[in-house]
Formats: structure tokens, sequence, C-alpha cells
């Protein structure tokens, strides 16, 4: 039997995060953003079916860039533990830090046990009511969290945005010019205009009662926008 | 709470919990009959077991832009009132409600469990089920209670909800198998339950306003109380009222308390003029 050729566990990992960073780059990218009244997320998506950005729970969302499948995959268990948990305790038990580090967890014990990693970067955002702070995290293929705070940009050129945002970005804008800024960012990264039926833009409405997650529709944008 | 558990396809919360937390499960076991045969209870054996508390008139009348949905508030254990403001209608979603008889406890878990459900499946398929899908489903989990019903665990619902492909409000009953069943114009359930269709019978019509099928619901659940020991009618001393829900196209509406107190005060009214 041929022994098998020996690979140090940093090179292993090396090559894990090379694969996985290529993969998520590949996409094309999404910001998530704090805005007067809850959080603002808009995704390059030409589709109008296979949604990026989802619903989990009353105040919790959840977007993600990179593989599809696999982004599904991690979006049903994420609503899976989130109904769960508020089925066997009570609604506001949900949260958004336990969703976050039940994904880190998952993400980490793939990345450092499966040949493959996962190629997704996904961000779970919780709106703050009754005067708590709104909560965006950052969760990377290899399951490290990051607590961000008024933007976070994932997928495609991802540093390019964030810097973009960096210079311009204020401390809570209103809803329209949140949604401007996000727009220009997104084009000023793939340099070329991008039509608002190309792009999947959703709230959590900080003023809504009960779920806070709505979609917003193109024609909506464009009267917002106007 | 691990995050993966297993290759799991389905949308539905109810079969996830079955599959992988049957403890969660009404009954606790997945539909699982305690007792090995799953016999009914003697006489004997049920004088030993405490009284379980039960919820008991509830029904559901069309009108012209969708349905009105109410129920009694008064829960018994065997000769005693339990609670006197139990609630029986609840709201599922946004376009349904369901009322409850029964054994009180798995009946509100039930309701529980059956928001869950619809909700969980909206959110993992991205739209809603259909008004129909909705039954069914709800069918299946009575269904699923059967084993529970021969310890003495009845739970009967009755399903509301407004169907937005044909426009127009549904009402659904069931039977303790699961089975489903449309009602076309009203339906009652509980031990007042054949007091109030009575009523219901000799003064519906066709395309109700929404008030008149309201009085009209208001009304049977007075003559139930009025029968039956078991339904608790309005209480002007304490202040109780039975609740009802509207449910139409803009969505589901309680009706507000103090329309309810009106409804009755004039009832009241009206029968000690008669004398």
């Amino acid at each position: 039997m041929p022994l098998p050729y020996y690979v140090s566990p940093e090179q292993m990992m090396q090559d894990k995060a090379e694969y996985a960073k290529k993969g998520i780059a590949k996409g094309r990218s999404l910001i998530v953003m704090e805005y007067e009244d809850g959080v603002l997320m808009v995704a390059d998506n030409p589709s109008a079916s296979l949604y990026k950005i989802s619903e989990v729970y009353d105040t919790i969302a959840l977007s993600g860039a990179g593989k599809y499948s696999e982004f599904e995959n991690l979006r049903k268990a994420g609503i899976r533990h989130a109904d769960l948990k508020g089925f066997m305790y009570s609604r506001e038990d949900v949260t958004g830090r336990s969703l976050a580090n039940a994904y880190s967890q998952t993400l980490g014990t793939v990345f450092s046990q499966e040949l493959k990693p996962m190629e997704v970067e996904i961000l779970v955002v919780q709106v703050g009511d009754n005067g708590r702070p709104n909560e965006l995290y950052r969760i990377s293929f290899d399951g490290s969290i990051f607590d961000e705070r008024g933007y976070a940009v994932i997928g495609g050129k991802s540093e390019a945005g964030q810097i973009f945002l960096k210079e311009r970005y204020k401390n809570a804008p209103p809803l329209k010019e949140a949604l401007a800024l996000c727009i220009s960012a997104l084009e000023n990264v793939t340099n070329q205009k991008l039509p608002l039926e190309g792009l999947e833009i959703a709230v959590l409405a900080r003023d809504r009662v009960g779920r806070k997650f709505r979609r917003v529709p193109a024609a909506e944008a464009r009267r917002l926008l106007a | 709470m691990p995050l993966f558990s297993g290759d799991y396809y389905s949308s539905s919360f109810f079969d996830y919990l079955v599959q992988h937390r049957p403890d969660l499960t009404p009954g606790g076991r997945g539909g699982v009959p305690s007792t090995p045969s799953g016999q009914v209870p003697d006489e004997h054996r049920s004088a030993a077991v405490p009284p379980i508390t039960r919820a008991t008139t509830v029904l559901a009348i069309k009108y012209r832009g969708g349905v009105v949905i109410a129920g009694d508030r008064r829960a018994t254990e065997g000769f005693q009132i339990a609670d006197r403001r139990i609630e029986k209608v609840f709201k599922i979603d946004e376009h349904s409600a369901m009322a409850i008889a029964g054994a009180a406890g798995p009946c509100i878990e039930m309701a529980r469990l059956f928001q869950t459900e619809l909700e969980h499946y909206e959110k993992l398929e991205g739209m809603p089920l259909s008004c129909e899908g909705k039954a069914n489903k709800l069918g299946q989990m009575v269904k699923a209670n059967l084993p529970m019903v021969f310890q003495g665990l009845v739970v009967l619902p009755i399903y509301v909800g407004y169907d937005r492909k044909r426009d127009e409000g549904r009402i659904f009953k069931y039977d303790i198998t699961g089975g489903r069943y449309e009602e076309s114009d009203y339906y009652a359930i509980g031990s007042g339950g054949k007091d109030a269709r009575n009523l219901i019978r000799e003064h519906f019509r066709k395309d109700l306003s929404e008030p008149d099928a309201l009085s009209v619901a208001l009304r049977a659940l007075y003559a139930a109380a009025d029968e039956d020991v078991g339904t608790g009618g309005p209480d002007f001393v304490r202040g109780i009222y039975p609740t009802a829900k509207v449910v139409s196209a803009a969505g589901i509406v309680d009706v507000e308390e103090s329309r309810v107190r009106s409804v009755y005060a004039a009832l009241l009214d009206g029968k000690k003029r008669e004398g």
C-alpha cells in the first residue's frame, strides 16, 4: 500500500482557505447597511427567484455570498434552528447572536474536518427594537465571526466596496440615502450601471409589528429613489 | 442544538419535530400511544386521573367579505370552572385563524405548532401555503393526535382562511381521525356546538354583512351558554366577553371588546323589554 504524501497542516489550511476565497470572490457582491429605522440589504442578483437574502425570524435576516446550494442549506438549517428555539421557549428568546454562533461552529467544523470547505460568506443581521442597537455578524468560510458596525460588504470584490463605503457612510442615514449609497457602491465595484430589476432589496424595518422582514420590489425602490 | 441534523429536505416543521424532536410533538411521543394498546381508559381509571381542562363552544360564520370566527371564554374541569378568560380563537397567520374545542392543553399546543408550521413553510419556500394546503396540513396534525384521543385528550379545530386565489372566505371542520370537511356557510363545535348551530340556522342568510354575521355569532354563543354548562356567556360583572376575529381579504382583525359588549348589551335590553 503506498503511503499518502505528507502535507503539513499549515499548507492544508492555506490551500483550503485559498480555494474558498476564490469561490466566494467569483460571485457578486452584497451590502448590508444600517439606516435610520432598521437595516437595509441590497444584493447584486439578476435572478428574481433564487434569493440571496432571506427572512429567518421576527427581527433576524440572513444574507450570503458564494455557492448557492451551500448557502441554501445553511439558510434552511438556520430557519429550523430559529423556529425550533422559538417554539421550545418563546419568540423573544430567538437571537441573532445565538444563530451567528451556530453558523460559526458549523462553518468552522466543515472547514477543519471536511475535504472541501464551504464556499460561502454569510451575514446574520438583527434589527434592534425597544432601544437596543442593531447587530451585524459576518461569518467567514472558516467559521471566524466578526461583529460589524454600520455596514458590511461580502462577495465579489468586497474590499473595494468596503473602501468605497468607508469614505461615504455616515451614521444611520435615511432609507432613501442608504439605498442610493448601496447602489452606487455596487455600481462602483462592478464598474457598470445596475438596473433596479437586477437588484434584490430587502429591509428589516424596526417600525413593523411582529415579523420585521420585508422585500422591496423594484417599482417601490424606484419610487423611493425618485 | 446542532445546526444540521441529518439529511432533511422537507419544508414541514411538524415533520421535522416528529423525526428529530418527538419529545416536542403534541403528546410528547410523536404520535405513539403511551399505553401499549392505546386502550380507552375505563371509568375507574379515569376517576383516579385528575380532571382535564376542556374548552367548549367555538363557531365560524361566513359573510359577504370573509368569515367571522368566535368562541366563548370558559374552561371546565369536570363540574368546576377552571378558567373564565381562556382564549380559544387563535390568529394563525395574516389570512387565517383557528378555533379549538377539546382538552385545553393539547389544543393550545396544536395552535402554537400550527402557527410555527405555516410560518416555517413560508420562510423556507419563499411563499405561503395555499388555503387548501393549510387546511390539509392541519388535518394531518389532528390525525397525528389520534392516539391521544383514546386517552381522553380530544383536540378538534375549526379552521378558517381567506382564499386569495378564489377571493372568498372558507371554513373547514375536522373529525378526530383528521378527516377534513369544508362547510359552505357556518359551523360550530364543542359541547354547546349543537345549540349554537341551531340558532345560526334560524338567522343565517347568504351574503350577510359583517356586523350582522358578528351579531349572529355572538347570539349563537349566548344561546349555547344558555343551554350548556360548559359554555360561558357574557359576564357583565367581571367584564369578560366572548372573543371574535374577522378574516377578510384585508387580513385578520380582532373584534374589539367594546363592540362585543355593545352587541350583548343590546341583546339583553331586548330580552328585558320582551319580559
